[in-house]
């Protein structure tokens, strides 16, 4: 089960209903949350793709179970427009040599739906939302890399982070959109 | 303004006769790009439906006035849509009924000639994918040559008439599209004739047809003879209809010929492919009309919409053919290939009786152009 912000029933509907309908649940959704589309229109999967590119929201992945085709959308957030204030970064490529060399703790803070479809083995998932109530898993002398799919979440997240008293943040830049190494899926 | 439906045979109509037709197609871009409507007279724009949900005003300015529009979409729900919408901004406009699928379906049957004693022979002709098949019809009889899976199609045109299909031939196992062959002789009781060598792992029955076989149509006498031609596949043969028609199946096309890939074996066809373009057909008559199962672009179209052409011209003018040096043949039709086409591996399992996918997946398995040839 891949956790959504909301659901949106397609199923048994023809094209271009999938896409008419999703359009229409968007609109209402708030910037950056995820909404599952569930149809059985085999069309659906390439349209959601070229529909999300041209309108700027982000296509997640699809996953097939039997007749059903699940897609996730994430609705765009125009969140790489903001400033980044950690002064503390690292690029993807010095943590991925990081990696090769010792075990790095990396907190990707995106929304659970865009770790399924794609993160770093061994990241630990802790959207961004969720962050202030689970802090108690983290351990706050431990070196934190914290990762999002352009920065500016993890910036967020990182300034969080320090001022709730943990002493070595680290926000990956750019992060999992240019990211080059191992990754994996875990929709199942 | 109302909106009109379009058949896919009143398309294939104005292609063959290039009547102008402006079409507005709203698949998406990369569906658009891998596959769409040719013709020497159709313009042709993509804009996908669902950028057009908010209004069609941006696609108007580009919607000729004095045209005749189609709106086109892969199954017809957003066409319809997208022509009501143009319909309430005062265009006239139609679209394509079933969509690309009709189109891809559709099969236009056209006269090629008479044979001896009053046979006819018949070319199908399917615009959307470029598959070509045919009907060879004397005194009542009837014989289907590489069909598709559209097989009510040949059982009605054979209806009216009035012959009966005694013989279903494939000249080679396909691996483009899904025969019909097996279905038609089912239904018919007639036999259903492929090459042993592209047979050995079929599920079913069939008739052995190896070069020399003679197959006759009717009381008259109009005899195939079957001409063992390997290189797009190792069975692949070809038929003479008549001492007029040379039936080349995938081996030779108008404006290119066969890829020996498709089985996995390039390396190892390449020399059969060469002895029988280089070899075998010149020792053929240049009178013989070639008839493939394929043709690649429009341009390869007759003035009525038939493909087919004179060996003789075929030997000055196709470039496959005019390859002196043979590592160079070699290095063209084992280097540069096109990618192959849409699920080739499950259509061949499909025409040895291996896999039964439904008419749904059928459908969605031949989707895109063919891609059988090398140019």
């Amino acid at each position: 089960m891949i956790k959504t912000n909301s659901i949106l029933d397609a199923k048994g509907l023809a094209c271009p209903m999938p896409i008419v309908k999703t359009k229409k649940a968007m609109n209402a959704m708030e910037a950056g949350h995820v909404l599952e589309i569930q149809a059985t229109d085999k069309g659906s999967t390439a349209d959601m793709k070229a529909w999300s590119e041209s309108t700027g929201h982000q296509y997640l992945g699809t996953v097939e179970e039997g007749t059903v085709l699940k897609h996730y959308l994430r609705k765009s957030s125009g969140d790489e427009q903001i400033e980044k204030k950690h002064a503390n970064v690292i690029s993807n490529d010095d943590l991925l040599s990081k990696m090769e060399n010792q075990k790095s703790v990396v907190v990707d803070v995106r929304e659970s739906a865009e770790f399924a479809f794609n993160h770093i083995p061994n990241a630990v998932s802790l959207p961004l939302g969720e962050l202030e109530e689970r802090l108690s898993e983290l351990d706050k002398k431990a070196e934190i890399h914290v990762i999002c799919r352009t920065g500016s979440r993890s910036d967020l997240a990182a300034q969080k982070l320090t001022s709730a008293g943990f002493k070595q943040v680290i926000n990956v830049v750019p992060g999992m959109s240019q990211w080059n190494g191992p990754t994996e899926k875990s929709t199942n | 303004m109302s909106v009109k439906e379009m058949t896919a045979k009143e398309i294939a109509q104005k292609v063959i006769k290039k009547e102008d037709l402006f079409i507005l197609d709203v698949r998406n871009q990369s569906d658009f790009n891998d596959w769409k409507i040719e013709g020497e007279s159709i313009e042709i724009f993509n804009t996908p439906y669902f950028d057009l949900l908010d209004g069609v005003e941006e696609v108007m300015e580009r919607i000729p006035v004095e045209k005749e529009v189609v709106v086109v979409c892969a199954k017809e729900g957003s066409s319809i849509l997208v022509a009501d919408m143009l319909s309430e901004a005062g265009r006239s406009v139609s679209y394509l009924k079933g969509g690309m699928k009709a189109w891809s379906e559709h099969l236009e049957p056209i006269k090629l000639g008479d044979l001896h004693d009053g046979a006819e022979m018949y070319q199908f002709v399917r615009l959307g994918k470029g598959c070509l098949s045919y009907m060879v019809i004397s005194n009542g009889e009837a014989a289907v040559i590489d069909s598709t899976r559209m097989t009510d199609v040949y059982l009605e045109f054979a209806a009216s008439k009035e012959a009966k299909i005694t013989h279903v031939l494939d000249t080679h196992l396909h691996a483009d599209h899904i025969s019909g062959g097996r279905q038609i002789a089912e239904q018919t009781n007639a036999t259903y004739w492929l090459p042993p060598k592209d047979a050995t792992e079929v599920t079913f029955a069939y008739q052995a047809l190896e070069g020399g076989n003679v197959v006759t149509i009717g009381n008259t006498a109009i005899d195939i003879h079957a001409l063992y031609s390997p290189g797009h596949t190792i069975g692949s043969t070809s038929f003479v209809v008549d001492e007029k028609y040379l039936l080349s199946g995938d081996i030779l096309f108008i404006d290119s010929i066969g890829r020996p890939d498709l089985a996995g074996l390039a390396e190892d066809w390449v020399g059969d492919l060469r002895e029988t373009l280089y070899n075998r057909y010149r020792q053929l008559s240049d009178e013989l009309i070639v008839l493939p199962s394929h043709f690649m672009i429009i341009e390869e179209l007759n003035e009525n919409g038939s493909v087919g052409k004179q060996l003789g011209t075929l030997f000055a003018e196709n470039h496959g053919l005019n390859i002196k040096d043979e590592k160079e043949f070699r290095a063209m039709v084992t280097g540069n290939l096109p990618p192959q086409p849409n699920a080739y591996q499950e259509i061949r399992e499909t025409n040895m009786g291996k896999m039964t996918p439904d008419s749904e997946k059928q459908r969605e398995m031949e989707i895109g152009p063919n891609r059988c040839a090398v140019r």
